[in-house]
């Protein structure tokens, strides 16, 4: 403790990149990895399963019941009982935080056909469309706004949620929170506070401007309304 | 011609909702389907695209079992418009209106011009082509469902309800602008309403619908209101029955009297306690009596030969003088009908 704690900066500066594991850089990097694949597993999975649910209707019950209950169990149990199969990987991280995406997709994917008019989905059928290209051109557009705002949760929490993982070694920039409980040292946890809100802005931001180019529509509709 | 021959819907809960319908909507002519809700007008209309099939009977489109064509492909071929018009709400007017040119595989340009040559068919301005369905009110988004019912040129168009949802001003403009159309198109069109004024007003053939789906009666709009074949249809058609009776009785043989015009207070025969003032151009200015030489009375005024009966009485009872203005394309007074010859008028009416 000659020199006293090294200042903020400066201790970001020591470890950006030391080349090691561990390093804020790496830690970044397993963070995004390990909450951008539940996000696009949860899509891959929740939108078949809630086209499935609007098709089957007596599915939808089951399957949000299920998922809900998924989405209840406390994810530290889950990691324990995950590590016996998969293991101190990314994969245990990964896996509960994908089952708690689908649980918030599947009702927004749902919502979202349901948000069709039936007068529009009635029109497309008079008009001669199949039930693939109705589907493909008519339902699922219309349900983007909604499927959208279900997708900003699923990143936003997910984003959040993967430093959790720090209490089985891998939670990304979690790591850094972990640290300060062995040493009273400040820098690690502001810089891991300040990446992930960072990092959940950057991607909520990124799907707000997804919604802006998918459907102009729903902006001028908001134009117009002011 | 659409065909309905003994056409029953039971749905799987056993309620009947068309029972053994047999009736022809004939080509070019305007069927209208009216009734009460629950007597089937509008399962009656969507069994002919298929959006419903019938249990027994069958559909016939110019002799051709709508059963034996796939859905998608024999809709693409029968336009349609739905009571709140349901636009895709996400597309462009213009795209929505080259919604079946899409389906059909035109190509985009020619799909684009025929959108757009509808869009000022059906009386919008064709800068409504690049906004969404939400910015147009809905008067004007169901002149676009209708343009796009007609956007691949289909020679049957199913109505159902259009105008329902609209106000009464936008209704009757629409209406009108649907029998102008129909005027150049001469589509085979099938109309749902369950409002009879409408049907009476835009039916060549309305047909009676009563609840269960029986066909109540199938006529012409003037024989309906003369003949209603029983109570369910003449309680109906309402009131007023004779007076609106009268809307499909031309004021061609009305006879005129043409001495009753004067240019100013002074003029005409001392005889008749009114006269009529016309302008320099020989249209009506107002009525004046001996009386009161010095008052323009109001005057009401009929299009002579193309307005119905109905427009010359209502005409009739607009001025003190309870005669009629007769006037023409070019507003001139052609004529005056007098209480006598719009008696007349009205009892050979009343003989049918």
């Amino acid at each position: 403790m000659g020199d006293g704690p090294p200042s903020l900066w400066e201790w970001i500066g020591r470890n950006w990149d030391t080349g090691r594991a561990g390093s804020i850089k790496d830690l970044l990097i397993d963070h995004l990895t390990m909450s951008l694949v539940p996000i696009l597993f949860a899509l891959i999975v929740a939108l078949p399963l809630g086209l499935a649910c609007v098709r089957w209707r007596w599915l939808y019950q089951p399957a949000s019941g299920l998922m809900n209950i998924v989405y209840a169990l406390p994810s530290l149990p889950v990691f324990m009982l995950l590590i016996s199969v998969t293991g101190l990987s990314q994969t245990t991280v990964i896996i509960p935080l994908a089952f708690y995406g689908v649980a918030v997709l599947l009702p927004a994917v749902v919502g979202g056909l349901d948000s069709v008019p039936d007068h529009v989905r009635q029109s497309a059928v008079a008009m001669g469309f199949s039930p693939l290209r109705r589907l493909l051109a008519v339902e699922l557009p219309i349900a983007v706004p909604v499927v959208l705002a279900g997708l900003r949760v699923v990143a936003v929490s997910s984003i959040s949620l993967v430093s959790v993982g720090a209490l089985i070694g891998q939670g990304g920039l979690g790591g850094l929170f972990t640290r300060a409980y062995q040493n009273p040292f400040m820098p690690p946890v502001i810089v891991g506070i300040v990446l992930i809100v960072l990092l959940a802005l950057i991607a909520d931001g990124l799907l707000v401007l997804a919604q802006r180019v998918l459907t102009p529509w729903v902006r001028v509709r908001k134009g117009v309304a002011s | 011609m659409i065909t309905f021959d003994a056409v029953t819907k039971r749905f799987p809960d056993g309620t009947v909702a068309v029972d053994d319908l047999t009736m022809e909507a004939p080509t070019g002519e305007i069927t209208v389907l009216v009734g009460p809700s629950g007597c089937g007008k509008t399962t009656s209309l969507r069994m002919i695209n298929r959006m419903i099939d019938a249990s027994e009977g069958q559909i016939l489109l110019d002799g051709v079992p709508v059963q034996s064509i796939d859905p998608p492909t024999l809709r693409r071929g029968i336009g349609y418009v739905i009571q709140q018009a349901g636009l895709f709400p996400h597309r462009k007017i213009v795209d929505n209106i080259a919604t079946v040119p899409h389906l059909l595989g035109w190509d985009r340009k020619k799909a684009r011009d025929r959108a757009m040559e509808l869009l000022e068919r059906v009386g919008l301005d064709p800068e409504l082509a690049g906004r969404y369905p939400f910015q147009l009110s809905g008067g004007q988004q169901q002149r676009v469902g209708v343009a796009r019912a007609l956007a691949a040129d289909p020679p049957v168009l199913l109505m159902d309800e259009p105008f329902s949802a609209v106000d009464p001003v936008v209704r009757t403009s629409l209406q009108e602008e649907l029998l102008r159309l129909q005027d150049e198109l001469n589509k085979t069109i099938v109309f749902v309403t369950h409002d009879i004024d409408e049907a009476i007003k835009l039916g060549d053939r309305v047909a009676v619908l009563r609840v269960g789906g029986r066909l109540a009666q199938l006529a012409a709009p003037k024989t309906l209101l003369s003949e209603p074949s029983d109570d369910f249809v003449r309680e109906f058609l309402g009131h007023d029955r004779g007076i609106r009776r009268l809307q499909f009785v031309s004021t061609e043989g009305l006879r005129l009297r043409t001495d009753l015009t004067v240019r100013d207070a002074a003029g005409g025969s001392s005889e008749e306690p009114w006269r009529l003032v016309v302008d320099e151009q020989g249209g009506p200015v107002g009525w004046i009596s001996w009386s009161r030489p010095d008052e323009l009375e109001p005057f009401g005024s009929f299009l002579y030969g193309r307005d119905s009966m109905r427009s010359a009485l209502d005409a009739a009872l607009l001025s003190p003088s309870g005669c009629s203005v007769a006037v023409d394309d070019e507003g001139k007074v052609v004529g005056v009908a007098t209480r006598e010859a719009l008696d007349e008028a009205l009892a050979e009416a009343a003989d049918g």
